[in-house]
């Protein structure tokens, strides 16, 4: 018998080594690159920053968390959430009507239709996108000229004037940079609240109509509550991407600093590694808060 | 006899295809009814209709004189038992039980001891804070009856709720639930493609096929006198004669259907016997079927099989046999 056959013998009598030996450089690959990397960026927000010489202190202290604390950061971090919050929820109300649509109306073409108008946006440089939406909402934009041509600038101007939200013009206000963001996140809502919409069978919709629930409350007891994982699901996406992003509220809105310029300017220019750290720690508690709060609600209970 | 639901020459076509044919059908108040026929027959079609979740092409439907076509599923005092339950797996099973009656608006404490009583009616007391996935596949029929009865509806439909039990389970599931019916005296639409259920639960029993009724009546008689070769062969087995057969050996000049178990099976030396029909062939098989023994001969190029007590008699193959029948058993019918 050759080496090579007693080998293919070693793996059909102990499966087990086969899967391990598979699934080996997986692990490896997210247990150092992934979340050892992870754990060096846990380990930096515990040390600081001496103020004085710039130069790291590799000692474990609390102070950085007590600075995430100052006002100007918690702005940013109140900043960043709420502008989470607001595209989340935007995008599943958008997603919603569409992914239905999709998963219990379309058939053949009409689906194939679907999903490449949902997925061709992604296949194009996300820059790209950015930039034109910047080129749409600038003062000179499409927009402004519609709502010229239409004789509701008014109805423009009275938006930009609205405190906060507002601004000289779309691109540089919290408006455009949350438009932006909508238009940027809505394939990752959708995509998972349709797979959601497509498992709930149809004999389920039957069932409840049988025993007296109306379209709505048929939509409201059955078909939600199966959707749910997938709402969930696609606000992971939406939610912690915008926690992160950096280029969007660089491109489109005012000077305000989002968690991820923060992080950013605070690893380059300023040199302040611990404080970077720190901030990255926020969206991670924040998604670890709101997936314990969901699982709470009964969100998974249907997978 | 106050009529539950009654059909009028109802159709449902998809495109060309008459999944249901000009039907018409009228269920008696307290009757258990039985829709049999091959898959695609338009049985399930027919259910549909009756359940609101398809409306027909043309024809009338009314369900205790009401007009029901047009009317939505959920304005219909009929429920359905679903042939793979359609459970809701986000609820437990009490949940799920008691949803029709949260849809009417009932409160908490109303609706858990009817959702319990139901459970209880179904032998399924102390299973409602389960989920349906923790449910045996013999438990999961019995949530989805008693989500359908705990609505007390006039008639309940039932779409092949035992198609996917095992033998054993299936047999004590057709007990309990023909003795259920009796209990609650309420009409039951049972659809069924297994005519040994069909005829042992049934009070009726129409026979479908390509979408039309081909015969209805009790099950003994749709059994003893079928009206074509389709029902004799779908319902039991049969032997079906030609008319020019059929009227060579003492029967009618019709095509002529005779049960396997009407005939008995003699040596080629024996008589017959007077006043019997008979006809002799060689054995071309013998089927050992346990309670029975399926002796297949052929006369002349008429295949003809007799079910006999297993052992009752022994056959080489080859050997020649001689049928024997009574003229009573030769069952003219109307077409081939």
């Amino acid at each position: 018998m050759t080496a090579t056959v007693r080998g293919s013998y070693l793996f059909y009598r102990r499966p087990g080594l086969l899967t391990l030996l598979l699934l080996a450089p997986p692990i490896l690959w997210i247990g150092i690159v992934y979340i050892g990397a992870l754990l060096a960026l846990l380990l930096q927000s515990f040390y600081s920053l001496d103020d004085f010489s710039g130069v790291i202190v590799r000692e474990f202290t609390l102070k950085t968390y007590g600075e995430l604390f100052e006002r100007s950061n918690i702005e940013i971090i109140g900043r960043t959430v709420t502008m989470a919050a607001a595209v989340t929820v935007t995008s599943a109300v958008i997603a919603f009507p569409i992914s239905y649509f999709a998963a219990r109306y379309a058939r053949g073409s009409t689906k194939a239709m679907f999903y490449l108008a949902v997925m061709m946006p992604l296949w194009s440089s996300y820059l790209v996108k950015v930039y034109a939406w910047k080129l749409i909402l600038a003062k000179e934009g499409i927009i402004t000229w519609i709502a010229g041509e239409l004789h509701l600038a008014w109805a423009l101007d009275a938006l930009l004037s609205t405190p906060v939200i507002g601004g000289p013009s779309l691109s540089i206000s919290y408006i455009g940079t949350y438009l932006v963001f909508v238009y940027i996140w809505l394939p990752y809502m959708i995509l998972p609240v349709q797979a959601a919409l497509e498992r709930v069978p149809g004999n389920l919709i039957e069932a409840a109509a049988d025993l007296g629930a109306t379209p709505k409350q048929t939509f409201r007891t059955v078909i939600l509550p199966l959707a749910l994982p997938g709402v969930v699901a696609g606000s992971i996406f939406t939610f912690s991407l915008t926690l992160g992003d950096y280029i969007i509220p660089q491109i489109v809105g005012n000077s305000r600093a989002f968690i991820g310029q923060a992080v950013y300017t605070l690893q380059g220019n300023a040199g302040n590694i611990p404080l970077a750290a720190a901030f990255t720690v926020v969206p991670m508690l924040i998604m670890g808060l709101y997936l314990a709060m969901a699982k709470r609600l009964g969100a998974f209970d249907a997978l | 006899m106050t009529t539950a639901v009654s059909l009028q020459q109802v159709s449902r076509h998809f495109g060309p295809v008459r999944a249901v044919d000009n039907v018409t059908l009228d269920i008696a108040e307290g009757e258990f009814f039985a829709l049999l026929g091959p898959s695609g027959s338009g049985k399930t079609t027919c259910l549909r209709l009756i359940a609101g979740f398809d409306q027909p092409t043309s024809g009338h439907i009314e369900i205790f004189g009401e007009t029901a076509e047009g009317l939505p599923p959920y304005k219909r005092n009929v429920n359905t038992v679903f042939q793979d339950y359609a459970l809701f797996p986000h609820m437990t099973v009490a949940q799920n039980v008691a949803y029709g009656l949260m849809i009417k608006g009932l409160a908490r404490t109303e609706r858990e001891p009817k959702a319990e009583a139901a459970l209880a009616m179904v032998k399924l007391s102390g299973f409602g804070s389960r989920r349906p996935s923790q449910l045996s596949g013999g438990q999961r029929p019995r949530v989805a009856l008693a989500r359908a009865l705990v609505n007390q509806p006039k008639v309940l439909l039932l779409d092949e709720p035992l198609g996917a039990l095992d033998l054993k389970l299936r047999e004590q599931m057709q007990e309990e639930l023909k003795a259920l019916q009796k209990q609650l005296g309420i009409s039951f639409v049972f659809v069924t493609h297994d005519q040994g259920e069909a005829l042992s639960m049934a009070d009726r029993v129409a026979i479908f096929n390509e979408g039309r009724i081909v015969q209805a009546g009790t099950p003994a008689d749709v059994y003893e006198r079928p009206r074509s070769r389709f029902v004799a062969d779908f319902v039991g087995s049969s032997n079906v004669m030609s008319p020019g057969f059929s009227a060579a050996h003492g029967g009618p000049n019709a095509w002529t259907s005779l049960r396997p178990e009407k005939i008995s099976v003699l040596k080629a030396t024996q008589a017959p016997g007077t006043g019997l029909g008979s006809a002799d062939g060689p054995v071309i098989a013998m089927h050992y079927q346990g309670a029975v023994t399926r002796i297949v001969i052929m006369a002349g190029d008429t295949r003809l099989t007799a079910a006999i007590a297993a052992g009752a008699a022994h056959f080489a193959e080859g050997e020649t046999a001689r049928l024997v029948w009574s003229k009573d058993s030769l069952v003219a019918m109307e077409s081939p």
